[in-house]
């Protein structure tokens, strides 16, 4: 064995004494099963190893070209925010006993995650005021498509009535779910005021609708009357889906008390970092009537042969390694480590540190867009009640004004033109706890200099 | 050992594990939100001191276990040494700290990232177009199969049916349901590979798709593959590969020359990731040529003059599988784990995870009945029902009698075709002697007193639990 | 427990025992000893409509799924609704208080369907 590999503990003396007791000559003979032809023949066009400190020197070269938060200041949501994340929480998520654990089939030996899952979904029920949560989904557009799939196993029915207000890239992943499955699905738009036209929701609601669903906020950041999408649900005898921002939540009513059935989200804002698309944290919670539609692992608490409390995964009959092509869902591998991290996060910000996150967040946007409305040209799009992101109007394409705020420094925040092209002028800007008054007064300064 | 409490328990008003500055803005007016439409009840949320918080979860690390403890010997499941340069990497301010909407001018680092994974993926796998989209194994098989429907519509045909072995892995027929595919079953032979026999008749042009492994879950390679393609494609029908198994092969042989058209990956399983208690993982996957323009969005692009984009302009793509980019910080994982073998070492993986297995084989097959021989390829199955039929010793009292010893069980009661089985993967990161102890204890466990195995595991923090109690009268979470 | 003469069986361990027009339905001993722990039972909605051979609910253990099927057709006229609230009942007198399904208009093809003689005898070709 002439290829030294910290990951390879295979001596010379080791494949001997192996090769020995299985009775072959060489490593070469156990692979006698594969056909010759189909044996690789020719090198593969890959550059040789690196050992440690090569790898850390070409991923330094690769991460310095990134523009992180640290670099940039930046004004982007769009369902994914940056937060303040404690300290103890990447400490905590460090412990190997956690991150190079496997899923708790065995659960004896691992009431740690278990415990740990079952904290994390009684922490979602309470947030959301739901009944019953799962251990977690892939992330926030994932959560919406599998909401979906549970009212159209529930009710049997195929069309879904969705606000228009719900983030264009979960609509798009659930319609690429729903492709092959005879679903409708009809989008109701927003009112002037940016909160859903419910007149138009209502119409569209009909004795086919499996669910209505709304986001609160909603993609624009205008806080949206749940109450009437549950009325308007219930009335056809469809499932109302709440689609929401979890630190939101400390402040704004909870899909529970806005009588929803079931409860989506992205929960990335929960300490979870950036990291440029994943992994994320998708929650699902729903009211209890519906925990058999529910996809994705449960855990459940119960008894052990000695009489104590102890954690077990349940209800494992909803789920693919039983259920096969009946299953409620696919999913297997979920996102475990981020259930985790969210744990970890609200339990350190507590109740009183997520209602300062929130509405520190939302006086800081709110100081922000009253400046920048100050510029001439420059006016909020919407003026429903909102948190801490806002639609702006600038006045002029905007593509050109980010620009030239990102030469400045600043990402001013996301180009609506991504998702809606006829939007050419308007951008979303997110402002959270982290923001200093400095900075935002250096943006409204900068953006005034560049619209001058 | 004694229960440890909620975090819930632990909690009284007032106490703060975290504090934040003072707001240097004016806070919100009265009166910004109607009443109707703010929070009513309380958040639920535990009070406590950072230290608590901490002890906590410290302490629940305790009553848990690790690949960094012991060997996960689970089958199927590829549990390797998780790297810690990867977490280094990951952990970069660089990488960890930017937004997937930023603009693609201040994220080259991240978009060469993804654009050396595809290029890495596509030569191990003999794929030449890759998407690293899917967030997991099993959204990689439904991407696939999306991707495959999407293909047989714009050829204006419907098939209906993807075939599935009766050894396959449950995500396999769940992710044909997901796309309206009927699912129709393969038998095994005996010796665990797929009944020719029994397949042929089935491929009809009725068939959209066949979902493979190779090597099988039993551990055994299917040398007929490349036939079986060939079968399949006379009928335009699609040949899938399940990597779960890519371990045993990569660096020696490619799905792509095996007349794969359309894979995943488990990068959290072949490429080291972290299991995390559960996920997250990701699974890319890659497609022949043909089937190139039906891939998720968003594309990676490197343009003439060396920068990357992200593009969504794919027409015949099949949309968007999840937000954003993929689980990117899983990616880069898997990313920096390829390149420290490099083109000269990633068969050394495969050598030593298939020499592993046949030694661990070898010490149990004596002993145990191993259903499919001598030889296997990255994992075998044995199987105890012998020990049931006899002793009353099933599967799952081996797997509580390693767990009193310090050890993970192997894979128990898969796949669904061996009556109580272990399947048993020791992966090339175990050194020899690990390998020794693990067969020694299994024998030693064979000779147990069959009433010290019912009652194991004694020296865990738990005991067996009421499986049953916690099904029919489910406590899914903590009410104050 | 000896399997009673008085009705007919299928090959999916359900029972049928018919009288006139209407029909009992329930689970043999053989099914419910092999799922030992039963953790959750769904019977269908009274007049609902059963096809003969096809699944009219679900009995679930901890680690398995398992459909009724229906041994003939008919319309759901019963449900025993004390045996979903407690599964002992059907574990432990699954012949008797621990029947199913009432069934009126009970018809289909007899032929599919096994007198208690010919269902032992494929439970005990079923065990090797």
């Amino acid at each position: 064995m002439s290829f030294e590999h910290p990951y390879l503990p295979q001596t010379d003396q080791d494949e001997a004494a192996m090769l020995g007791a299985i009775g072959v000559k060489s490593v070469e003979a156990l692979f006698e099963p594969i056909p010759d032809e189909l044996r690789l023949k020719k090198a593969l066009d890959l550059p040789d190893h690196l050992t440690e400190m090569d790898l850390k020197d070409e991923f330094q070269r690769l991460s310095g070209k990134n523009q992180s938060t640290g670099k940039l200041d930046q004004y982007l949501g769009g369902g994914l925010y940056e937060h303040y994340s404690p300290s103890l929480v990447r400490h905590l998520l460090n412990r190997s006993e956690f991150y190079t654990s496997y899923t708790p089939y065995q659960p004896e030996m691992t009431q740690g995650v278990l415990q740990a899952i079952f904290e994390y979904q009684s922490c979602v029920c309470s947030l959301t005021g739901m009944d019953v949560s799962n251990a977690s989904l892939y992330e926030g557009g994932h959560a919406l498509a599998e909401a979906c799939l549970m009212a159209r196993a529930k009710t049997g029915r195929n069309r879904m009535v969705l606000s228009a207000g719900i983030n264009p890239q979960h609509l798009q992943v659930l319609r690429t779910y729903t492709r092959n499955l005879d679903t409708e699905i009809v989008v109701a738009p927003l009112a002037a005021d940016g909160r859903t036209d419910l007149a138009a929701l209502k119409a569209l609601v009909d004795g086919q609708t499996a669910a209505v669903a709304l986001a609160n906020p909603n993609f624009f950041g205008v806080i949206e009357d749940g109450a009437a999408f549950a009325e308007a649900a219930h009335a056809a005898g469809a499932l109302f889906i709440a689609a929401v921002e979890p630190v939101s939540l400390a402040l704004l009513k909870s899909p529970g008390e806005m009588g929803a059935d079931i409860a989506c989200g992205e929960g990335q804002s929960l300490g979870i970092p950036l990291a440029y698309g994943g992994p994320y944290l998708g929650f699902l919670a729903a009211k209890m009537e519906l925990v058999r539609q529910m996809p994705g692992r449960i855990c459940g608490q119960t008894k052990d042969n000695r009489g104590q409390r102890a954690f077990v995964l349940t209800l494992q009959t909803r789920e693919q390694h039983i259920r096969r092509e009946k299953a409620n869902s696919n999913i297997c591998t979920n996102q475990t480590l981020l259930a985790l991290a969210a744990t970890m996060y609200l339990g350190a910000v507590g109740p009183q540190g997520l209602k300062e996150v929130a509405s520190q967040g939302g006086a800081k946007a709110h100081y922000l867009a009253a400046e920048l409305a100050k510029i001439s040209g420059v006016k909020l799009s919407y003026s429903g009640p909102w948190l801490n992101e806002f639609t702006l109007d600038l006045g002029r394409e905007a593509g050109p004004v980010l620009k030239a705020l990102q030469a400045k420094g600043i990402l001013g925040g996301v180009p609506l033109q991504r998702w809606y092209p006829e939007r050419k002028r308007e951008i979303l800007v997110a402002v959270t706890e982290v923001k200093k008054k400095a900075q935002l007064d250096r943006y409204a300064a900068a953006l005034k200099g560049v619209l001058a | 050992m004694s229960e440890e409490k909620l975090i819930f328990e632990k909690s009284a008003p007032g106490r703060r594990a975290s504090t934040f500055p003072r707001l240097d803005v004016p806070a919100l007016a009265d009166g910004w939100l109607p009443a109707s439409a703010k929070r009513g009840t309380a958040l639920g949320l535990p009070e406590v001191s950072e230290q608590d918080l901490v002890r906590h979860y410290t302490r629940l690390s305790q009553r848990n276990i690790g690949i960094d403890t012991q060997i996960y010997p689970l089958g199927s499941c590829t549990m390797k040494y998780n790297p810690k340069v990867n977490e280094d990497v990951a952990g970069r301010d660089g990488f960890r700290n930017i937004h997937p909407l930023q603009p693609d001018d201040t994220a080259q680092g991240a978009l060469e990232v993804l654009w050396e994974m595809e290029h890495w993926l596509s030569e191990v796998s003999g794929m030449p177009a890759i998407s690293l989209q899917p967030s997991a194994g099993a959204q990689g098989e439904l991407t696939a199969l999306l991707v495959c429907k999407a293909y047989h519509d714009s050829k204006g045909r419907r098939p209906r049916k993807v075939l599935v072995p009766d050894s396959s892995h449950g995500t396999n027929p769940a992710s044909a349901s997901y796309c309206g595919y009927t699912v129709e079953t393969v038998k095994s032979k005996a010796d665990g590979t797929v009944d020719l026999d029994d397949l042929k008749p089935k491929i009809t042009e009725d068939v959209a798709c066949l979902m493979m492994t190779n090597p099988n879950t039993v551990g055994i390679f299917e040398k007929d593959i490349r036939q079986v393609a060939a079968w399949l494609h006379a009928v335009d029908a699609q040949l899938y590969y399940d990597g779960a198994n890519l371990n045993a092969i990569v660096g020696l042989a490619r799905p792509g020359d095996m007349g794969c058209d359309m894979m995943h990956f488990n990068v959290h399983k072949t490429f080291s990731t972290p299991h995390g208690g559960g996920g997250p993982g990701a699974g890319p996957i890659g497609v022949k040529e043909h089937l190139r323009a039906f891939l998720p969005v968003p594309r990676v692009r490197k343009a003439a003059d060396g920068t990357f984009s992200l593009d969504e302009s794919e027409p015949k793509s099949i949309g968007r599988i999840r937000s954003n980019t993929g689980n990117f910080g899983i990616l880069l994982r898997g990313l920096v784990y390829l390149k420290s073998f490099g083109g000269d070492g990633v068969a050394e993986i495969a050598k030593r995870a298939v020499l592993n297995a046949n030694y661990l084989l070898a010490l149990l097959k004596d002993r145990f009945n191993a259903p499919y021989g001598d030889r296997c390829m990255h994992e075998f199955v044995l199987s105890v029902s012998e020990q049931k039929k006899a002793k009353d010793v099933s599967a799952t009292d081996f797997a509580k009698g390693l767990a009193d010893l310090g050890y993970h069980a192997p894979t128990i009661y898969f796949p669904l075709i061996v009556p109580e089985a272990l399947m048993i993967e020791p992966v090339e990161t175990e050194a020899k002697e690990t390998l020794d102890e693990l067969a020694r204890v299994l024998i030693e466990l064979d000779g147990e007193d069959p009433a010290k195995l019912h009652a194991a595991p004694v020296n865990t923090p738990v005991g067996r639990l009421d499986e049953v109690g916690a099904a029919r009268n489910p406590i899914l979470r903590w009410k104050p | 427990m000896s399997t009673p003469s008085d009705r007919l069986y299928t090959k999916t361990h359900e029972w049928i025992q018919v009288s006139g027009g209407d029909a009992v339905i329930g689970l043999t001993e053989f099914a419910v000893h092999a799922i030992k722990d039963i953790v959750f039972l769904e019977l269908p909605a009274v007049g609902k409509a059963l096809e003969q051979g096809k699944p009219f609910g679900v009995i679930e253990s901890v680690k398995a799924v398992f459909d009724l099927n229906a041994p003939l057709g008919g319309a759901v006229s019963g449900v025993n609704q004390a045996v979903a609230d407690d599964f002992s009942a059907l574990a432990n007198d699954p012949y008797n208080k621990g029947w199913l399904v009432k069934v009126s208009g009970a018809a289909g093809d007899k032929g599919q369907l096994l007198d208690a003689a010919a269902y032992d005898k494929f439970c005990a070709e079923e065990q090797h």
